[in-house]
Protein backbone atom coordinates (compact mmCIF):
# COMPACT_ATOMS: atom_id res chain seq x y z
CA UNK A 1 0.00 0.00 0.00
CA UNK A 2 0.82 3.38 -0.84
CA UNK A 3 1.53 5.26 2.79
CA UNK A 4 0.84 8.93 3.35
CA UNK A 5 0.69 11.85 6.19
CA UNK A 6 -1.82 15.04 6.18
CA UNK A 7 0.32 18.24 6.10
CA UNK A 8 0.26 20.27 8.91
CA UNK A 9 -3.03 22.60 8.95
CA UNK A 10 -1.36 25.70 8.71
CA UNK A 11 0.67 24.71 4.87
CA UNK A 12 -3.26 23.27 3.91
CA UNK A 13 -4.92 26.72 5.29
CA UNK A 14 -2.10 28.73 3.82
CA UNK A 15 -2.82 27.24 -0.24
CA UNK A 16 -6.54 27.27 0.34
CA UNK A 17 -6.39 30.88 0.82
CA UNK A 18 -7.63 32.72 -1.73
CA UNK A 19 -10.02 30.17 -2.99
CA UNK A 20 -13.99 29.94 -0.83
CA UNK A 21 -15.10 27.27 -2.96
CA UNK A 22 -13.29 23.56 -2.62
CA UNK A 23 -13.79 20.51 -3.23
CA UNK A 24 -12.18 18.00 -1.00
CA UNK A 25 -11.27 15.20 -2.17
CA UNK A 26 -10.37 11.84 -1.19
CA UNK A 27 -9.52 7.97 -1.72
CA UNK A 28 -11.14 4.77 -0.60
CA UNK A 29 -7.71 2.97 -1.43
CA UNK A 30 -4.14 3.07 -0.08
CA UNK A 31 -4.68 6.31 1.76
CA UNK A 32 -8.44 5.23 3.62
CA UNK A 33 -6.23 1.86 5.32
CA UNK A 34 -2.90 4.13 6.49
CA UNK A 35 -5.94 6.51 7.82
CA UNK A 36 -4.79 9.58 5.83
CA UNK A 37 -7.06 10.62 3.37
CA UNK A 38 -10.56 7.89 3.45
CA UNK A 39 -14.01 9.55 3.85
CA UNK A 40 -13.58 9.99 7.89
CA UNK A 41 -10.45 11.94 7.47
CA UNK A 42 -12.33 14.14 4.81
CA UNK A 43 -14.96 14.82 7.19
CA UNK A 44 -12.56 15.99 10.14
CA UNK A 45 -10.67 17.96 7.47
CA UNK A 46 -13.33 19.74 6.34
CA UNK A 47 -14.80 20.61 9.46
CA UNK A 48 -11.25 22.20 10.64
CA UNK A 49 -10.96 24.38 7.17
CA UNK A 50 -14.95 25.49 7.84
CA UNK A 51 -14.73 26.20 11.21
CA UNK A 52 -11.06 28.27 10.74
CA UNK A 53 -12.55 30.26 8.05
CA UNK A 54 -15.45 31.09 9.59
CA UNK A 55 -13.54 32.45 12.52
CA UNK A 56 -11.62 34.59 9.93
CA UNK A 57 -15.16 35.57 8.43
CA UNK A 58 -14.07 34.48 5.54
CA UNK A 59 -16.56 31.43 5.60
CA UNK A 60 -16.16 28.53 2.60
CA UNK A 61 -17.53 26.03 0.90
CA UNK A 62 -16.44 22.68 0.85
CA UNK A 63 -18.43 19.60 -1.04
CA UNK A 64 -16.93 16.37 0.56
CA UNK A 65 -16.09 13.25 -2.04
CA UNK A 66 -14.29 10.55 -1.95
CA UNK A 67 -13.43 8.40 -4.65
CA UNK A 68 -12.98 4.59 -5.29
CA UNK A 69 -9.42 5.28 -6.34
CA UNK A 70 -8.37 8.30 -7.61
CA UNK A 71 -6.04 6.30 -9.81
CA UNK A 72 -8.16 5.19 -12.36
CA UNK A 73 -10.43 7.25 -15.08
CA UNK A 74 -13.46 5.21 -14.70
CA UNK A 75 -13.46 6.99 -11.29
CA UNK A 76 -11.72 10.14 -11.68
CA UNK A 77 -14.64 10.54 -14.33
CA UNK A 78 -16.88 10.73 -11.87
CA UNK A 79 -15.99 14.44 -10.98
CA UNK A 80 -16.81 15.33 -13.98
CA UNK A 81 -19.96 16.60 -13.38
CA UNK A 82 -19.89 18.73 -10.11
CA UNK A 83 -15.72 20.15 -10.63
CA UNK A 84 -16.61 23.07 -12.21
CA UNK A 85 -18.82 24.68 -9.54
CA UNK A 86 -15.34 24.20 -7.38
CA UNK A 87 -12.42 26.76 -7.64
CA UNK A 88 -10.04 24.51 -6.74
CA UNK A 89 -9.55 20.90 -5.72
CA UNK A 90 -7.94 19.74 -2.85
CA UNK A 91 -6.90 16.29 -2.59
CA UNK A 92 -5.89 13.94 0.11
CA UNK A 93 -5.29 10.85 -1.85
CA UNK A 94 -1.38 9.68 -2.55
CA UNK A 95 0.50 12.06 -5.04
CA UNK A 96 -0.45 9.64 -8.03
CA UNK A 97 -4.22 10.33 -7.42
CA UNK A 98 -4.05 14.01 -6.83
CA UNK A 99 -1.89 13.62 -9.99
CA UNK A 100 -4.41 11.80 -12.26
CA UNK A 101 -7.30 14.37 -11.55
CA UNK A 102 -5.09 17.14 -12.19
CA UNK A 103 -4.06 15.34 -15.70
CA UNK A 104 -7.83 14.35 -16.15
CA UNK A 105 -9.08 18.39 -15.73
CA UNK A 106 -6.52 20.39 -17.10
CA UNK A 107 -8.54 23.65 -16.36
CA UNK A 108 -8.33 22.79 -12.65
CA UNK A 109 -5.60 23.63 -9.72
CA UNK A 110 -5.42 20.32 -7.97
CA UNK A 111 -3.63 21.10 -4.32
CA UNK A 112 -1.79 18.32 -2.24
CA UNK A 113 -3.18 18.13 1.54
CA UNK A 114 -1.08 15.02 2.79
CA UNK A 115 2.84 14.42 2.23
CA UNK A 116 3.02 10.87 -0.02
CA UNK A 117 5.91 8.69 2.04
CA UNK A 118 6.09 5.42 1.19
CA UNK A 119 5.06 1.93 -0.03
CA UNK A 120 4.78 -0.15 2.87
CA UNK A 121 2.61 -2.53 5.41
CA UNK A 122 0.65 -2.06 8.15
CA UNK A 123 2.87 -3.23 11.00
CA UNK A 124 0.14 -3.34 13.21
CA UNK A 125 -2.95 -1.10 14.19
CA UNK A 126 -1.42 2.51 13.37
CA UNK A 127 1.94 1.52 12.68
CA UNK A 128 3.31 1.75 9.28
CA UNK A 129 6.44 0.68 7.57
CA UNK A 130 8.10 0.72 4.25
CA UNK A 131 9.31 -2.53 2.60
CA UNK A 132 9.68 -1.56 -1.14
CA UNK A 133 11.21 1.03 -3.08
CA UNK A 134 9.75 -0.01 -6.73
CA UNK A 135 12.98 -0.51 -7.35
CA UNK A 136 12.39 -3.12 -10.85
CA UNK A 137 14.83 -5.51 -10.24
CA UNK A 138 13.83 -7.68 -7.02
CA UNK A 139 16.38 -9.66 -5.10
CA UNK A 140 14.17 -10.95 -2.27
CA UNK A 141 15.45 -14.35 -3.06
CA UNK A 142 19.02 -13.81 -2.55
CA UNK A 143 18.32 -11.81 0.77
CA UNK A 144 15.46 -14.29 2.32
CA UNK A 145 12.41 -11.93 1.98
CA UNK A 146 14.30 -8.84 3.40
CA UNK A 147 14.78 -6.01 1.29
CA UNK A 148 18.01 -4.31 1.36
CA UNK A 149 17.13 -1.36 -1.04
CA UNK A 150 14.37 -0.61 1.38
CA UNK A 151 15.53 -1.33 4.90
CA UNK A 152 19.29 -0.24 4.89
CA UNK A 153 19.51 3.78 5.25
CA UNK A 154 22.15 2.93 2.61
CA UNK A 155 20.83 0.62 0.74
CA UNK A 156 24.27 -1.54 1.18
CA UNK A 157 24.14 -4.55 -1.54
CA UNK A 158 26.59 -6.18 0.94
CA UNK A 159 25.97 -5.09 4.35
CA UNK A 160 26.15 -4.93 6.85
CA UNK A 161 27.80 -1.65 7.32
CA UNK A 162 29.89 -0.95 10.65
CA UNK A 163 27.09 1.14 12.08
CA UNK A 164 24.78 -1.80 13.08
CA UNK A 165 24.09 -1.97 17.20
CA UNK A 166 22.52 -4.38 18.61
CA UNK A 167 20.38 -4.79 15.44
CA UNK A 168 19.85 -1.14 15.60
CA UNK A 169 20.52 0.88 12.48
CA UNK A 170 22.92 3.76 12.67
CA UNK A 171 20.60 6.54 11.84
CA UNK A 172 18.11 5.70 14.71
CA UNK A 173 17.91 3.49 17.53
CA UNK A 174 14.33 2.63 16.59
CA UNK A 175 15.45 1.68 13.32
CA UNK A 176 15.89 -2.20 12.70
CA UNK A 177 19.39 -2.91 10.86
CA UNK A 178 18.01 -4.18 7.57
CA UNK A 179 20.96 -6.72 6.97
CA UNK A 180 20.79 -7.57 10.74
CA UNK A 181 17.46 -8.70 9.45
CA UNK A 182 18.80 -10.74 6.52
CA UNK A 183 21.66 -12.67 8.68
CA UNK A 184 19.02 -13.37 11.21
CA UNK A 185 16.55 -14.94 8.34
CA UNK A 186 19.47 -16.72 6.65
CA UNK A 187 20.42 -18.37 10.06
CA UNK A 188 16.98 -19.18 10.60
CA UNK A 189 16.79 -20.97 7.48
CA UNK A 190 20.48 -22.19 7.94
CA UNK A 191 21.70 -20.82 5.00
CA UNK A 192 24.75 -19.12 6.40
CA UNK A 193 26.63 -19.73 3.26
CA UNK A 194 24.33 -17.41 1.46
CA UNK A 195 25.78 -14.47 3.41
CA UNK A 196 29.26 -15.20 1.40
CA UNK A 197 28.26 -14.04 -1.92
CA UNK A 198 28.80 -10.94 -3.00
CA UNK A 199 25.94 -9.01 -4.51
CA UNK A 200 27.57 -8.14 -7.58
CA UNK A 201 26.72 -3.76 -8.53
CA UNK A 202 23.19 -3.42 -9.39
CA UNK A 203 21.66 -2.17 -12.91
CA UNK A 204 19.05 0.67 -11.00
CA UNK A 205 18.30 1.90 -14.85
CA UNK A 206 15.03 -0.11 -14.19
CA UNK A 207 14.30 2.01 -11.08
CA UNK A 208 14.18 6.13 -10.78
CA UNK A 209 17.57 6.60 -11.96
CA UNK A 210 16.21 5.50 -15.33
CA UNK A 211 13.38 7.97 -15.86
CA UNK A 212 10.04 7.59 -15.47
CA UNK A 213 8.86 4.30 -15.80
CA UNK A 214 5.53 3.29 -17.70
CA UNK A 215 4.13 -0.53 -18.31
CA UNK A 216 2.04 -1.63 -21.69
CA UNK A 217 0.22 -4.45 -22.12
CA UNK A 218 -1.29 -4.53 -25.37
CA UNK A 219 -2.98 -7.48 -24.83
CA UNK A 220 -5.17 -5.69 -22.63
CA UNK A 221 -5.26 -2.07 -24.25
CA UNK A 222 -8.71 -1.23 -26.00
CA UNK B 1 52.25 -6.76 -9.36
CA UNK B 2 53.46 -3.98 -6.76
CA UNK B 3 52.18 -0.31 -6.53
CA UNK B 4 54.09 2.38 -5.46
CA UNK B 5 52.60 2.69 -1.82
CA UNK B 6 55.02 3.12 0.75
CA UNK B 7 52.69 1.08 2.96
CA UNK B 8 52.88 -1.71 0.54
CA UNK B 9 56.38 -1.84 0.86
CA UNK B 10 56.95 -1.67 4.11
CA UNK B 11 54.37 -4.35 4.86
CA UNK B 12 56.00 -6.62 2.47
CA UNK B 13 58.87 -6.42 3.93
CA UNK B 14 57.79 -7.58 7.33
CA UNK B 15 57.66 -4.32 9.22
CA UNK B 16 55.01 -3.43 11.65
CA UNK B 17 53.16 -0.33 9.82
CA UNK B 18 52.29 3.22 11.57
CA UNK B 19 49.59 5.12 9.64
CA UNK B 20 47.77 8.01 10.94
CA UNK B 21 45.16 10.30 9.69
CA UNK B 22 44.71 14.05 8.86
CA UNK B 23 41.56 15.36 9.07
CA UNK B 24 41.16 18.07 6.30
CA UNK B 25 39.94 21.53 7.40
CA UNK B 26 36.39 23.26 6.76
CA UNK B 27 37.53 25.56 4.68
CA UNK B 28 40.12 26.40 1.58
CA UNK B 29 43.03 26.97 3.77
CA UNK B 30 45.82 24.59 3.06
CA UNK B 31 48.04 25.11 5.46
CA UNK B 32 46.02 23.68 7.89
CA UNK B 33 46.60 20.48 6.48
CA UNK B 34 50.38 21.30 6.15
CA UNK B 35 50.54 22.07 9.79
CA UNK B 36 49.25 18.23 10.52
CA UNK B 37 51.33 17.01 8.20
CA UNK B 38 54.03 18.50 9.73
CA UNK B 39 53.13 16.88 12.86
CA UNK B 40 53.10 13.39 11.51
CA UNK B 41 56.35 14.04 9.41
CA UNK B 42 58.69 10.61 10.02
CA UNK B 43 56.47 8.93 12.11
CA UNK B 44 53.89 7.40 10.04
CA UNK B 45 54.78 5.27 7.00
CA UNK B 46 51.50 6.46 5.08
CA UNK B 47 48.77 9.11 6.08
CA UNK B 48 44.97 8.33 5.62
CA UNK B 49 42.79 11.62 4.17
CA UNK B 50 39.31 11.38 5.81
CA UNK B 51 36.37 11.63 3.25
CA UNK B 52 33.97 14.20 4.33
CA UNK B 53 33.81 12.14 7.73
CA UNK B 54 30.72 12.06 9.71
CA UNK B 55 28.98 13.52 6.61
CA UNK B 56 30.17 16.74 7.83
CA UNK B 57 31.61 18.92 4.81
CA UNK B 58 35.17 19.21 4.40
CA UNK B 59 38.12 20.34 1.84
CA UNK B 60 38.20 16.64 -0.55
CA UNK B 61 40.48 14.21 0.44
CA UNK B 62 42.11 14.16 -3.14
CA UNK B 63 42.88 17.93 -2.60
CA UNK B 64 44.66 17.11 1.16
CA UNK B 65 46.52 14.16 -0.43
CA UNK B 66 47.83 15.97 -3.07
CA UNK B 67 48.81 18.43 0.13
CA UNK B 68 50.27 16.18 1.99
CA UNK B 69 51.96 14.16 -1.24
CA UNK B 70 53.70 17.67 -1.86
CA UNK B 71 55.39 17.71 1.76
CA UNK B 72 56.46 14.22 0.84
CA UNK B 73 53.80 11.85 2.51
CA UNK B 74 52.41 8.56 1.25
CA UNK B 75 48.57 9.91 1.38
CA UNK B 76 45.72 6.71 1.39
CA UNK B 77 42.78 8.50 -0.14
CA UNK B 78 39.64 7.59 1.52
CA UNK B 79 36.59 7.34 -0.65
CA UNK B 80 32.77 6.91 0.78
CA UNK B 81 30.22 5.73 -1.33
CA UNK B 82 27.71 8.06 0.00
CA UNK B 83 28.62 11.03 -2.10
CA UNK B 84 29.19 9.52 -5.84
CA UNK B 85 28.02 7.12 -8.46
CA UNK B 86 30.00 5.09 -10.12
CA UNK B 87 30.85 7.47 -12.64
CA UNK B 88 31.97 10.03 -10.59
CA UNK B 89 33.91 7.16 -8.16
CA UNK B 90 35.72 5.51 -11.20
CA UNK B 91 36.66 9.41 -12.57
CA UNK B 92 38.17 10.07 -9.22
CA UNK B 93 40.44 6.99 -8.97
CA UNK B 94 41.82 8.05 -12.63
CA UNK B 95 42.09 11.52 -11.60
CA UNK B 96 44.18 10.18 -7.99
CA UNK B 97 46.22 7.76 -9.81
CA UNK B 98 47.14 10.01 -12.34
CA UNK B 99 48.72 12.59 -9.69
CA UNK B 100 50.53 9.89 -7.62
CA UNK B 101 47.83 9.02 -5.35
CA UNK B 102 48.67 5.00 -4.61
CA UNK B 103 46.62 4.51 -1.82
CA UNK B 104 42.54 3.87 -1.49
CA UNK B 105 40.66 3.08 1.44
CA UNK B 106 37.31 1.98 0.86
CA UNK B 107 34.30 2.99 2.67
CA UNK B 108 30.58 3.07 2.82
CA UNK B 109 30.47 6.01 4.72
CA UNK B 110 27.90 7.84 6.89
CA UNK B 111 24.87 8.57 7.17
CA UNK B 112 24.42 12.24 6.04
CA UNK B 113 22.18 12.02 9.51
CA UNK B 114 25.19 12.88 11.90
CA UNK B 115 26.92 15.70 9.60
CA UNK B 116 25.89 19.75 8.50
CA UNK B 117 23.47 18.45 5.69
CA UNK B 118 21.07 16.01 6.46
CA UNK B 119 18.89 17.13 4.36
CA UNK B 120 21.14 16.08 1.55
CA UNK B 121 20.59 12.79 -1.07
CA UNK B 122 22.95 10.06 -0.66
CA UNK B 123 24.25 8.22 -3.41
CA UNK B 124 24.98 4.42 -2.27
CA UNK B 125 25.26 3.60 -6.24
CA UNK B 126 27.51 0.52 -5.42
CA UNK B 127 28.92 0.00 -1.50
CA UNK B 128 32.28 -0.18 0.12
CA UNK B 129 32.68 -4.04 -1.23
CA UNK B 130 31.62 -3.25 -4.67
CA UNK B 131 33.93 -0.54 -4.47
CA UNK B 132 37.16 -2.32 -4.06
CA UNK B 133 35.88 -4.70 -6.74
CA UNK B 134 36.06 -2.10 -8.58
CA UNK B 135 39.63 -0.24 -8.48
CA UNK B 136 41.08 -3.81 -8.86
CA UNK B 137 38.88 -4.56 -11.96
CA UNK B 138 40.38 -1.33 -13.56
CA UNK B 139 43.39 -1.78 -12.47
CA UNK B 140 43.72 -5.79 -13.04
CA UNK B 141 41.60 -6.15 -15.71
CA UNK B 142 42.25 -2.69 -16.99
CA UNK B 143 38.09 -2.72 -17.48
CA UNK B 144 35.59 0.11 -16.38
CA UNK B 145 31.93 -1.35 -15.24
CA UNK B 146 30.70 -0.66 -18.34
CA UNK B 147 33.61 -3.22 -19.68
CA UNK B 148 35.06 -0.76 -21.27
CA UNK B 149 38.91 -0.09 -21.44
CA UNK B 150 40.43 1.36 -19.52
CA UNK B 151 43.34 3.42 -20.89
CA UNK B 152 45.97 4.26 -18.46
CA UNK B 153 45.54 1.85 -15.50
CA UNK B 154 45.20 3.31 -12.22
CA UNK B 155 48.32 1.26 -9.91
CA UNK B 156 46.46 1.90 -6.21
CA UNK B 157 47.54 -0.29 -3.58
CA UNK B 158 43.27 -1.32 -2.19
CA UNK B 159 42.38 -0.95 1.51
CA UNK B 160 39.02 -1.35 3.42
CA UNK B 161 37.91 -0.84 7.07
CA UNK B 162 36.39 -3.23 9.20
CA UNK B 163 34.74 -3.03 12.63
CA UNK B 164 34.98 -5.86 15.15
CA UNK B 165 33.05 -3.97 17.66
CA UNK B 166 29.55 -3.61 15.49
CA UNK B 167 26.95 -5.95 15.40
CA UNK B 168 26.10 -9.27 14.43
CA UNK B 169 29.48 -10.11 16.10
CA UNK B 170 29.53 -13.50 14.18
CA UNK B 171 29.79 -12.10 10.69
CA UNK B 172 32.59 -9.47 11.03
CA UNK B 173 35.15 -11.68 10.38
CA UNK B 174 33.47 -12.78 7.43
CA UNK B 175 32.51 -9.49 6.01
CA UNK B 176 36.52 -9.21 5.99
CA UNK B 177 36.65 -12.25 3.64
CA UNK B 178 34.12 -10.79 1.29
CA UNK B 179 36.36 -8.00 1.53
CA UNK B 180 39.38 -9.61 0.73
CA UNK B 181 37.79 -11.30 -1.70
CA UNK B 182 36.25 -8.15 -3.89
CA UNK B 183 40.44 -7.78 -3.47
CA UNK B 184 41.12 -5.55 -0.53
CA UNK B 185 45.10 -6.24 0.35
CA UNK B 186 45.21 -4.46 3.97
CA UNK B 187 42.19 -3.58 6.29
CA UNK B 188 42.31 -0.70 8.91
CA UNK B 189 39.83 -1.15 11.59
CA UNK B 190 37.72 0.55 14.21
CA UNK B 191 39.66 2.18 17.08
CA UNK B 192 40.35 -0.73 19.49
CA UNK B 193 39.66 0.22 23.02
CA UNK B 194 38.05 -3.33 23.97
CA UNK B 195 41.23 -5.26 23.62
CA UNK B 196 39.88 -8.68 24.62
CA UNK B 197 36.94 -8.34 21.79
CA UNK B 198 39.33 -7.32 18.96
CA UNK B 199 41.53 -10.48 20.46
CA UNK B 200 38.08 -12.41 20.12
CA UNK B 201 37.82 -11.39 16.49
CA UNK B 202 41.21 -11.91 15.72
CA UNK B 203 40.91 -15.61 16.51
CA UNK B 204 37.92 -15.60 14.22
CA UNK B 205 39.96 -13.99 11.48
CA UNK B 206 42.82 -16.43 11.54
CA UNK B 207 40.71 -19.36 12.05
CA UNK B 208 38.97 -18.49 8.25
CA UNK B 209 43.03 -17.60 7.36
CA UNK B 210 42.49 -14.27 6.42
CA UNK B 211 45.67 -12.76 8.46
CA UNK B 212 48.08 -14.26 5.83
CA UNK B 213 46.12 -12.73 2.73
CA UNK B 214 44.97 -9.01 4.07
CA UNK B 215 47.37 -6.80 6.30
CA UNK B 216 45.62 -5.93 9.59
CA UNK B 217 46.08 -2.50 10.89
CA UNK B 218 44.46 -2.00 14.11
CA UNK B 219 43.05 1.20 14.98
CA UNK B 220 44.43 3.23 17.91
CA UNK B 221 42.39 6.43 19.39
CA UNK B 222 43.84 8.07 21.83
CA UNK B 223 41.58 9.92 24.17
CA UNK B 224 41.83 13.64 25.14
CA UNK B 225 39.36 13.66 27.65
CA UNK B 226 36.51 12.46 29.26
CA UNK B 227 34.06 14.38 27.59
CA UNK B 228 35.69 12.87 24.38
CA UNK B 229 35.59 9.20 25.52
CA UNK B 230 32.08 9.72 26.70
CA UNK B 231 31.10 11.24 23.28
CA UNK B 232 32.94 8.16 21.45
CA UNK B 233 31.44 5.28 23.97
CA UNK B 234 27.72 6.89 23.56
CA UNK B 235 27.00 8.79 20.47
CA UNK B 236 29.74 7.14 17.89
CA UNK B 237 27.59 4.04 15.93
CA UNK B 238 29.81 1.59 16.13
CA UNK B 239 32.11 2.38 19.10
CA UNK B 240 33.05 -0.06 21.83
CA UNK B 241 34.92 2.04 24.76
CA UNK B 242 34.73 -0.20 28.21
CA UNK B 243 33.43 0.87 31.11
CA UNK B 244 37.41 0.07 32.69
CA UNK B 245 38.57 2.22 30.53
CA UNK B 246 36.01 5.08 30.93
CA UNK B 247 37.09 4.71 35.31
CA UNK B 248 40.90 4.57 34.71
CA UNK B 249 40.22 8.23 32.42
CA UNK B 250 37.44 9.20 35.64
CA UNK B 251 40.28 8.08 37.84
CA UNK B 252 43.17 10.54 37.35
CA UNK B 253 43.29 14.30 38.24
CA UNK B 254 41.73 16.37 35.44
CA UNK B 255 45.22 17.72 34.00
CA UNK B 256 46.37 14.39 34.28
CA UNK B 257 43.26 12.77 31.70
CA UNK B 258 44.85 12.77 28.30
CA UNK B 259 48.77 11.75 29.37
CA UNK B 260 46.29 8.58 30.95
CA UNK B 261 44.47 8.80 27.40
CA UNK B 262 48.24 8.32 25.40
CA UNK B 263 49.11 5.74 28.07
CA UNK B 264 46.34 3.42 27.33
CA UNK B 265 46.69 4.16 23.77
CA UNK B 266 50.75 3.03 23.58
CA UNK B 267 49.50 -0.16 26.19
CA UNK B 268 46.74 -1.04 23.59
CA UNK B 269 49.29 -0.74 20.70
CA UNK B 270 51.66 -3.21 23.14
CA UNK B 271 48.80 -5.76 23.47
CA UNK B 272 47.89 -5.41 19.68
CA UNK B 273 51.35 -6.03 18.27
CA UNK B 274 51.50 -9.55 20.07
CA UNK B 275 48.07 -10.76 18.64
CA UNK B 276 49.03 -13.24 15.59
CA UNK B 277 48.17 -11.41 12.44
CA UNK B 278 48.57 -8.09 13.54
CA UNK B 279 49.91 -6.28 10.87
CA UNK B 280 50.15 -3.26 11.92
CA UNK B 281 48.11 0.11 13.66
CA UNK B 282 46.50 3.18 12.08
CA UNK B 283 46.46 5.93 15.00
CA UNK B 284 42.93 8.11 14.78
CA UNK B 285 44.23 11.03 16.94
CA UNK B 286 41.03 13.19 16.52
CA UNK B 287 42.35 16.91 16.24
CA UNK B 288 45.27 15.57 18.23
CA UNK B 289 47.39 14.94 15.69
CA UNK B 290 50.43 16.94 17.27
CA UNK B 291 50.22 13.93 20.01
CA UNK B 292 51.15 11.18 17.26
CA UNK B 293 54.89 11.21 17.33
CA UNK B 294 54.74 10.64 21.49
CA UNK B 295 52.76 7.59 20.85
CA UNK B 296 54.68 6.19 18.31
CA UNK B 297 57.69 6.97 20.50
CA UNK B 298 56.55 5.74 23.35
CA UNK B 299 55.51 2.56 21.61
CA UNK B 300 58.80 2.01 20.45
CA UNK B 301 57.87 2.52 16.62
CA UNK B 302 60.03 5.21 15.81
CA UNK B 303 62.17 5.45 13.55
CA UNK B 304 60.19 4.34 10.74
CA UNK B 305 61.63 1.71 8.25
CA UNK B 306 62.61 3.06 4.71
CA UNK B 307 62.11 0.59 2.40
CA UNK B 308 63.24 1.55 -1.22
Amino acid sequence: MIVANRKPFEEIIKMLKPYSKILLLGCNECVTVCATGGSKEVAVLASEIRLFRQKEGRPVEIKEVTLERNCDSEYVANLKEFIDEYEVVMSMACGCGIQFVGENYLHKVVMPAVNTTFEGVTEQHGVWSERCQGCGNCILDRTLGVCPVTRCAKSILNGPCGGSQEGKCEINKDVPCGWQLIIDRYKEMNMMEKYLEIQPIKDWSSGRDGGPRKRVREDLEI
Amino acid sequence: MSTGSNLERVLKNGAFAVTSECGPPRGADPEVVKKKGEFLKGYVDCVNVTDNQTSVVRMSSFSACLILKEMGFDPIMQMVCRDRNRIAIQSDILGAAALGVNNLLCLSGDHQKFGDHAAAKNVYDIDSIQLIQTVKRMRDEGKFLSGEEVKGKPNIFIGCAENPFADPFEIRALRLAKKLAAGAQFVQTQCVFNVEKFEKWMEMVRDLGLHEKVYILAGITPMKSIGMARYMKNSVPGMDVPGNLMKRLQDVPKENIANEGIKIAVETIDRVKNIKGVAGIHIMAIEWEQIVPEIVKQAKLYPRPTVP
